[in-house]
């Protein structure tokens, strides 16, 4: 439906003006606050101009959030998420479309399902297997006998172990099983036309080549956009890897740094410090959004013609 | 020799039977067209020759290796398909040459082969193009090059001219004529465009519900149709068809009363036998009221052509029509007298739609 009448023109204007600038303050006020001395932030009422302590700011909440390593960690575990996701759903979408087995609609309610328990849902049974990820093999051959069966017979306990907490692979692996990717590949593979499988049948490529020289190129601006979500919503984690690693000093994420940024209770109220630290922080994702968008829209909406 | 072989194939989806027991054998070399209305299996059976499609019953021929359980890229198979199917992503170049990168040709080589055949279709110029550049022609024969680039042992074309307008159409036909008597490669057409099956075809396979109608040479199956559908549906205007049965005296009685003498059917003519006769409106001419078993009738409307003219007339109650190459023109409304010329009768059952009398 076309509206074309100059009250309705002015009413949207203006509802997106007003979400525009509801959007914006918070930025505002982040970037105001870093850029003022201490003095200046403590100041009532506060000050909405920028001040020129910015740098200094930085330093300081550099040098107190040990934000250099962290940034790196960050990186790793937002680029390693990413990366996971966008591989696990392209595969996983490409079994769903593209084969017909008989568990196919087992396995897609399955992916479908996991939509309705999020992270914060099980984050008790995740961590349990982060602290063991063997442990379902363990409870398993216990189920069966077999653990008892070994050590009646040779005398071995059989006791698997496999500790994911503290390291990267427990940060990553946990986040990377995602039924949004692999509905956004769904969708995009159902719009590829049969046609384009036979053809490539009938030109001798097997299910992989077909994979690789057709559906990953025409899937680009898709993967662009899946990759733009996942980068965001993976570096903004904060419970996660706030439970699995006890060792923050090697193994600590930003977000997880914003904490030791905070004023503590008694302390100088420094929120210059804080404000400038929280905009480093909030850097990374926002570059990738600004440089992703034009991709990221046309992903989300349609397909690459 | 025997190109492709056909022996009891048979389709089912689910329940449904779509392919009924063809049994053909296609001759090295030859090109065959598969004719039909729409949803008559035709493309089904093209695509279980292709081996995109599994084959429920009966065995598929290609060369004398059964084909039944082999994957569409040992085949030997290529095919064009009726929306191209061309890569979007890839160059006109790189559409063309995909299969043979797939075989591991080395570049040299391939992009050699890749230009031949695309100066074969006149396609040089646009081998950097993508997909989406180029005109509905240029697309299609770029769906032929790539099918040719790999020198199949049969072509296989799936309605491949029916997104192409009327005179693109005219072109690619001759083109594609042209492309078989220079590279002599068993090809199998399908299409439900009778103009483009009687121009194109050696030999016609004419398919109706699943079923084989008839197989032969598009003159044979226009002067011999082997049944009541294979009249209808080859031939524009369409065949005439008549409705009736056998008087006492064994004159057939169709409408409200005409009769007609049907010669070629000695000793079969039993008072009371239902019939279809069906006589083509080139052999419906305008006769005076004298000519024996002439049909007396009344002129519907005329549609003038120029050289001829088609007259719809109304002859007891049954619709004739007669392609008129008289000068004398005919106004709507007149009373004629037309004759339908002996050795073009066609009888059919009434009862299956076999045809009884001999072929001509």
């Amino acid at each position: 439906m076309i509206e074309r009448s100059p009250f309705f023109d002015f009413v949207s204007y203006a509802a997106m003006v007003i979400g525009l600038v509801l959007v914006l303050i918070p930025f505002w006020v982040v970037i105001v606050a870093g850029s003022q001395s201490l003095q200046e932030v403590a100041r009532v009422p506060f000050s909405m101009l920028p001040s020129n302590h910015l740098m200094e700011n930085i330093q300081a909440a550099w040098a107190r959030a040990d934000l250099g390593p962290k940034l790196i960690n960050s990186f790793i575990v937002a680029a390693g998420v990413t990366i996971g996701k966008i591989t696990l759903a392209a595969f996983s979408a490409f079994a769903i479309v593209f084969f017909n087995f008989r568990a196919r609609m087992i396995c897609f309610w399955a992916i479908f399902i996991t939509l309705m328990l999020p992270l914060e849902v099980r984050i008790v049974p995740t961590y349990s297997i982060a602290a063991n990820a063997l442990l379902p093999f363990q409870v398993l051959l216990d189920a069966l006998g077999i653990t008892w069966l070994v050590q009646s017979v040779s005398g071995v306990q059989i006791a698997l172990n496999w500790n994911l907490l503290n390291s990267y692979t427990g940060l990553i692996l946990p986040l990377i099983a995602t039924a949004t990717g692999t509905f956004l590949y769904r969708q995009f593979f159902m719009t590829i036309p049969d046609e384009l499988v036979e053809a490539s049948k009938m030109d001798g490529s097997g299910p992989m080549g077909f994979f690789w020289d057709v559906l990953i190129p025409l899937s680009r601006t898709n993967m662009l956009a899946l990759a733009t979500i996942m980068f965001v919503s993976s570096w903004n984690q904060y419970l996660w890897p706030l439970l699995v690693t006890t060792d923050r000093a090697n193994f600590g994420t930003v977000v997880m740094q914003l904490k030791a940024l905070i004023p503590a209770q008694n302390g100088t109220p420094d929120w210059n410090v804080t404000m400038a630290g929280a905009l480093i922080i909030m850097l990374p994702p926002l570059l990738v959004v600004a440089f992703m968008q034009r991709w990221f829209v046309r992903g989300l909406i349609s397909r690459d013609k | 020799m025997t190109a492709i072989t056909l022996k009891g194939v048979k389709k089912r989806y689910n329940k449904s039977l779509v392919v009924h027991g063809v049994d053909v054998e296609i001759e090295a070399g030859e090109f065959i067209v598969i004719l039909g209305p729409s949803g008559c299996g035709k493309s089904t059976l093209l695509r279980m020759i292709a081996g995109l499609e599994e084959i429920t019953d009966g065995e598929i021929l290609i060369g004398d290796r059964v084909v039944n359980q082999l994957e569409p890229r040992e085949r030997g198979c290529a095919m064009v398909f009726q929306n191209y199917a061309l890569y979007p992503h890839m160059t006109v170049g790189k559409n063309i040459g995909y299969s043979l990168k797939v075989a591991r040709v080395p570049k040299p080589e391939r992009d050699a082969r890749v230009m031949a055949v695309a100066k074969a279709v006149g396609l040089e110029a646009l081998l950097d193009r993508r997909p989406g550049e180029l005109s509905g022609g240029q697309r299609q024969r770029v769906a032929m090059a790539r099918a040719m680039v790999r020198e199949p042992k049969v072509f296989l074309f799936d309605e491949p001219f029916s997104n192409l307008d009327a005179k693109l159409r005219v072109a690619m036909r001759s083109e594609v004529r042209k492309l078989h008597r220079q590279l002599g490669v068993t090809s199998v057409f399908v299409t439900h465009d009778q103009t483009e099956a009687m121009t194109l075809a050696d030999r016609l396979i004419i398919m109706n519900a699943g079923r084989v109608e008839q197989v032969g040479r598009p003159i044979e199956v226009y002067n011999n149709p082997s049944s009541r559908f294979v009249a209808d549906f080859i031939g524009s205007p369409a065949m005439n068809l008549l409705e009736g049965e056998f008087d006492a005296d064994g004159l057939f009685v169709h409408g409200t009363g005409g009769r007609i003498r049907v010669e070629s059917l000695n000793g079969q003519r039993v008072p009371g036998r239902k019939i279809v006769l069906g006589v083509r409106p080139e052999a419906v001419r305008r006769s005076d009221a004298n000519t024996a078993g002439a049909i007396p009738a009344v002129v519907d409307y005329v549609e003038e052509l120029g050289a001829s003219r088609l007259i719809h007339a109304d002859a007891n109650g049954s619709r004739l029509i007669a392609l008129d190459t008289d000068t004398a023109e005919i106004a709507s409304g007149t009373p004629v007298h037309l004759s339908l010329g002996q050795e073009a009768l066609h009888v059919f059952s009434a009862e299956d739609g076999r045809r009884i009398n001999p072929h001509a």
